[in-house]
């Protein structure tokens, strides 16, 4: 390579200042925050994994939902089916886990967020970014990337059983807390779906004539609307998600217990 | 209501220079451009700088200050306190000619090397017919004023030389996501968003919107766009499939 980053003659005509950034504000704020918070996330989700309290009748802990294994109680079962039989005796969590995770680690925010969090790339706006060479998205392995919309259709799946979930639970036990909980999450995880930018594209973002579209066209501005807001529901569905899995499992396990619980 | 700023600007020809310090009037209203201004008129005569509107329309005064890129014309002084030191640099990531006035040919490049726009061979000007909802979209895009600070602050360029001969950019892949969305075009950009223009190296961290003046939402309203358009061509076979079940020609409906 002749024309390479801080040395090339082309790269020397630019203003030679050493400084990575000149910023004076708290750049580092957005990627430091981020990066804590969704550590967080990971090592409470790793946990969830493998805590086997997510169910407590009529409460299903939404990281193992839906159960598909004979392990789960008969109750838990999603229709009262278990298509992975007896043989599977692992958390159920794992049957399913893949296809969420995957629609988060995909999506064009969280993109953005832990590749400037987690990967410094740039870590802020004007503030050099140390690595030597980048390629982005346009090869293997970020390359990957571009299948987020088939984890967007499995994710339509995912949130309407955590909906059917919420309403068994308002159907057995309309005044506990965890049945509100569990209803207010499966909204969350529903507009965070709704608003994903492939979902945009979906509904009439790759059309060039929308006027030959009325409906789609319809749900595209419907759609627009809440994808100006992904970002915040991306990070509350995730605040939700969360609070919801482990409210559920504290009570199976006990440890909150009172009469609206 | 005036005070005594200091400021620090990049003085230097090519890339050789460095940052001088200065202190300078500042008046009630004023903006950055001013006292740049004022520094010529009283210190630094042979001071360059690029602008002419002083109203932020028409895109010359680009330019770092403390470390982001901005509008000299539209940055106000009452954002920074009285005892901040202010510094004033040239935009990082093209050539500098002299002071804060790079060379932004390689923009002028990039806009080339874009097909124009394309109307159908037998339509003639004059008889275009596009319904308000088809434009809309793009006349977001036409808000730009060629300020060229996304392409500035774009990481992909502005830390890597190297990626320049392979990135438009996201001024001019917002360009080809424009013409894409456009009723009446009819050349079929996907291919070439990605294997020519470098679509995929960007990697959606938006700070070409962050510091847009015109306020775009680069990121959202076109690169995404234009990234989910080159998937349904390039990589999602049940798009692929569907196109030769219904004999759809894909590009433009
Ligand atoms: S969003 Fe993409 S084009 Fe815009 S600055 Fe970031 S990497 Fe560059
Ligand atoms: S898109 Fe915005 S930042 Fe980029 S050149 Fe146009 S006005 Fe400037
Ligand atoms: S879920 Fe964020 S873009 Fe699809
Ligand atoms: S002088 Fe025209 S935009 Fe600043």
């Amino acid at each position: 390579m002749t024309q390479t980053a801080a040395d090339s003659p082309a790269r020397r005509q630019r203003a030679q200042i050493k400084e990575r950034t000149l910023r004076t504000d708290q750049w580092w704020r957005y990627p430091l925050v981020t990066f804590i918070i969704f550590t967080a996330f990971l090592v409470y989700a790793t946990w969830a994994i493998f805590d086997m309290d997510y169910f407590v009748s009529p409460y299903h802990a939404p990281f193992a939902s839906p159960c598909l294994a004979t392990s789960c109680p008969e109750e838990a079962r999603l229709f009262g089916l278990a298509p992975f039989g007896d043989w599977y005796t692992w958390p159920p969590g794992i049957l399913i886990l893949g296809l969420p995770a995957g629609f988060r680690f995909t999506c064009y925010y969280y993109r953005k967020a832990y590749y400037r969090g987690f990967w410094l790339s740039p870590p802020a706006c004007a503030v050099g970014e140390p690595h030597r060479t980048y390629t982005g998205e346009s090869r293997f392995p970020l390359i990957l990337q571009n299948v987020h919309r088939y984890f967007f259709y499995a994710a339509i799946v995912i949130g309407l059983i955590l909906a059917y979930d919420a309403v068994l639970a308002l159907v057995h036990k309309p005044a506990g807390l965890g049945t509100w909980i569990l209803i207010a999450n499966a909204i969350l995880i529903n507009l965070y779906t709704l608003s994903c930018h492939s979902c945009r594209h979906i509904t009439a973002g790759r059309l060039t004539h929308f006027s030959r579209h009325p409906v789609r066209y319809k749900a595209w501005t419907v759609v627009s609307k809440l994808n100006a807001k992904h970002q915040e529901l991306a990070l509350v569905s995730m605040f939700s998600v969360m609070g919801a899995d482990l409210y559920v499992r504290l009570v199976a396990k006990g440890i909150v217990s009172f009469p609206f619980a | 209501m005036s005070y005594k700023a200091k400021f620090r600007v990049w003085r230097g020809e090519g890339g050789e220079g460095r940052l001088e310090d200065f202190t300078v009037e500042v008046n009630e209203g004023e903006v950055v451009l001013d006292i740049i201004h004022r520094l010529q008129a009283t210190q630094a005569p042979d001071l360059a700088v690029r602008w002419n509107c002083k109203a932020g329309k028409c895109g010359s005064c680009s330019m770092e200050i403390n470390g982001k890129p901005r509008l000299g014309c539209m940055t106000r002084m009452s954002t920074f306190t009285e005892d901040e030191t202010i510094t004033v640099t040239p935009m990082r990531t093209f050539p500098v000619i002299k002071d804060l006035v790079t060379d932004v040919s390689f923009n002028y490049q990039k806009a080339r090397e874009i097909p124009s726009f394309t109307p159908p061979a037998d339509v003639k000007p004059g008889e275009y017919r596009m319904q308000q909802i088809d434009v809309e979209r793009s006349q977001e895009f036409r808000k730009c004023i060629e300020c060229f600070m996304c392409n500035n602050v774009c990481h992909v360029i502005r830390d890597h030389e190297e990626n320049k001969p392979g990135f438009a950019g996201p001024r001019f892949l917002m360009r080809i996501a424009e013409l894409d969305m456009h009723p009446y075009d009819v050349v079929d950009r996907k291919d070439a968003a990605q294997e020519e223009h470098g679509l995929g190296y960007c990697n959606i961290t938006k700070c070409c919107t962050e510091v847009c003046p015109e306020h775009i939402k680069i990121t959202d309203n076109a690169l995404i766009p234009m990234k989910e358009r080159v998937v349904d061509r390039k990589y999602d076979p049940l798009v692929w499939l569907g196109n030769k079940i219904f004999k759809r020609s894909g590009s433009k409906s």
